[in-house]
């Protein structure tokens, strides 16, 4: 795995697709191109939110949690016209992305060996329709990509928020 | 009009007289109610959930909680071997002593001044008591033994532990009653184990959280995922039952005892009968998990705890006021010490149903607060609370009904003297 320091070309080559796999996957999100979402992961991708708490404790259960890109197109249609909520937006602001420290293993083990683990911290503010601005969200995703047509797509992203409290509800995903 | 008019003399609040069918507005927004209710609900005559036993099963282990607006120390004392609990705060100063939410002690230790507490709560040293060299330190007359913590009366129901101001509330078993006894074994049958947690912040009064939770009548209207899966209607077999106080409840239902035909649900005039097909169905997959066939529980018990089993998920929720337009919802995820990898995958999965982000029932999260917007500065009307009747009652009851909302307040009024 890389060091954090002296990153090979190649390192810094994969960093900066991932920076932008992040920001595309975000943009989209912000942008309220929520059926464009599901196209960042692949078909059997883990996408899961939780608390730096849950993680701590090693729970099973955080507050999302999406295996395949079937379910995370559904949590798009149940936004559409299933669920009722207050109209909201968000707006994320990304961190650069880093490898993670140590090697660790996945949501499902050993088969994502290949895949590479990568640190993104974010800053979500919400923004109502009413036009009140909340900080809604801070935390890392953990993210391990897979590379497929040449595009980066994220194969697992864990969600961590940094803090136990979640305002209100959570219902367009971060 | 169908406005309850609550009469007001010297600005004193009283309950219209209506009665228990209307819930006047005011009583989300009076700053006067929310103080009156910290002395005599939180620090009154209730029970009060303070954490589950799990969490204090060690010697010394700890954990740090709200009743009302009093910080608590939920602690087990090694030498007695019980969990006591204490207010969490310095004698001395007032500083607050256990800043951690968990934790393991030997004693507590006052970061302020070090002033020292035993885990039984007695004063135990006094940094610079004497003084330095004879100059300063405490009168000689001061006694430690007169000024220790302040411990509350603590009883346990299962998992569950309860601390009281009240020196002479009966024992928890017989303020909830034998229903919500019964409805509690049920849930902590056999030994559990906590599989998440968090604290949903809700921007409403916390009396509007109590009432939703409550009110059985919203469940399939409100959330659509319920209805279009056919998960909970009100036409499956089911009931609503009150406590003889009124403040606590049970609903629960049976799925598959389904007939929907010749209800509104049928005829397709209910919004939330909009057709929706979700591609992936896993996380609609569960197994009976109790006997008894029941396969939604819902309970309350007065005046902010709550208990889910939503299929196979199951929760304790904790609801803690943070002023007049704010609480905080405490949630225990649990599951039992014996469940196979496919039971706990298949709670994992329905976990995407419930809790702040569950597609059956999010909008609980946000559904006080479009009632406390609109109440704010309305303080002369109120809310219609008829559904199944004007009282309450411990028949057990259709859940097309607000008898436990009827109900809770009417436990509060007696408690708040309204």
């Amino acid at each position: 795995m890389a060091s954090n320091i002296g990153y090979t070309a190649a390192d810094r080559d994969f960093l900066a697709a991932a920076a932008q796999a992040c920001a595309d996957c975000a943009g989209a999100i912000d942008d309220d191109s929520l059926e464009a979402w599901p196209d960042y992961f692949t078909d059997d991708c883990v996408y899961r939110v939780e608390t730096r708490e849950g993680r701590a404790n090693g729970w099973a259960i955080g507050l999302m949690h999406c295996e395949g890109r079937a379910m995370l197109r559904d949590r798009v249609l149940a936004i559409r016209h299933g669920n009722v909520f207050d109209p909201h937006t968000y707006r994320h602001v990304l961190s650069l992305p880093r490898f993670a420290p140590a090697p660790a293993g996945g949501q499902r083990g050993t088969e994502l060996a290949s895949a590479r683990r990568v640190l993104t911290s974010f800053n979500v503010t919400r923004v109502m329709k009413t036009g009140e601005m909340t900080l809604f969200a801070v935390g890392t995703y953990d993210d391990r990509f897979v590379e497929a047509d040449g595009r980066l797509l994220i194969h697992e992203r864990t969600v961590v928020l940094d803090s136990r409290n979640l305002d209100t509800l959570l219902v367009i995903p971060l | 009009m169908n406005t309850p008019s609550p009469v007001e003399t010297d600005g004193l609040f009283r309950w219209p007289d209506e009665g228990l069918a209307r819930v006047p507005f005011r009583v989300y927004n009076d700053p006067q109610i929310a103080e009156a209710e910290q002395k005599l609900l939180f620090q009154g005559e209730t029970w009060n959930l303070v954490c589950l036993d799990l969490e204090v099963a060690e010697p010394g282990q700890y954990r740090t909680n709200w009743i009302g607006d009093t910080p608590v120390i939920v602690v087990r004392d090694p030498v007695a071997d019980r969990i006591r609990v204490f207010v969490n705060r310095c004698v001395h100063r007032g500083s607050m002593l256990c800043l951690e939410q968990h934790g393991k002690a030997e004693n507590f230790t006052c970061m302020y001044h070090n002033w020292v507490y035993s885990l039984d709560g007695k004063l135990q040293s006094i940094a610079f008591k004497r003084g330095v060299r004879g100059q300063g330190g405490m009168p000689a007359d001061f006694d430690i033994t007169q000024h220790g913590l302040r411990e509350l009366r603590v009883d346990t129901i299962r998992n569950l532990v309860f601390a009281t101001f009240s020196s002479t509330l009966p024992p928890v078993r017989d303020w909830f009653g034998p229903r919500m006894v019964w409805s509690l074994e049920r849930f902590f049958h056999k030994p559990i184990r906590l599989i998440g947690g968090y604290t949903q912040v809700l921007p409403n009064n916390w009396k509007l959280y109590a009432e939703n939770v409550r009110d059985s009548y919203h469940a399939s209207l409100l959330h659509t995922f319920f209805a279009t899966f056919g998960l909970n209607r009100l036409s499956m077999d089911g009931a609503v039952e009150v406590n003889e106080a009124g403040g606590s409840h049970l609903s629960w239902s049976k799925m598959a005892t389904d007939d929907a035909e010749g209800t509104d649900y049928a005829s397709g005039g209910l919004r939330s009968m909009r057709d929706l097909a979700i591609e992936d169905r896993r996380l609609l997959k569960t197994w009976p998990e109790f006997e008894d066939g029941i396969t939604h529980m819902i309970q309350t018990l007065f005046p902010n705890v709550f208990l889910q089993q939503i299929q196979n998920t199951l929760a304790v929720r904790l609801l803690v006021p943070r002023g007049l337009d704010r609480c905080d919802l405490q949630w225990w995820v649990f599951a039992y010490e014996d469940d196979t990898p496919e039971q706990l995958r298949m709670r994992l999965m329905q976990s995407n149903l419930v809790g702040p982000a569950g597609l059956v029932s999010l909008e609980d999260g946000f559904i006080g607060n479009a009632v406390q917007r609109t109440t704010r500065g309305d303080q002369g009307h109120g809310a219609i609370v008829e559904m199944g009747g004007h009282g309450v009652t411990t028949e057990r009851q259709s859940r097309v009904s607000e008898a436990a909302v009827r109900g809770f307040w009417q436990q509060w009024r007696g408690l708040m003297g309204f």
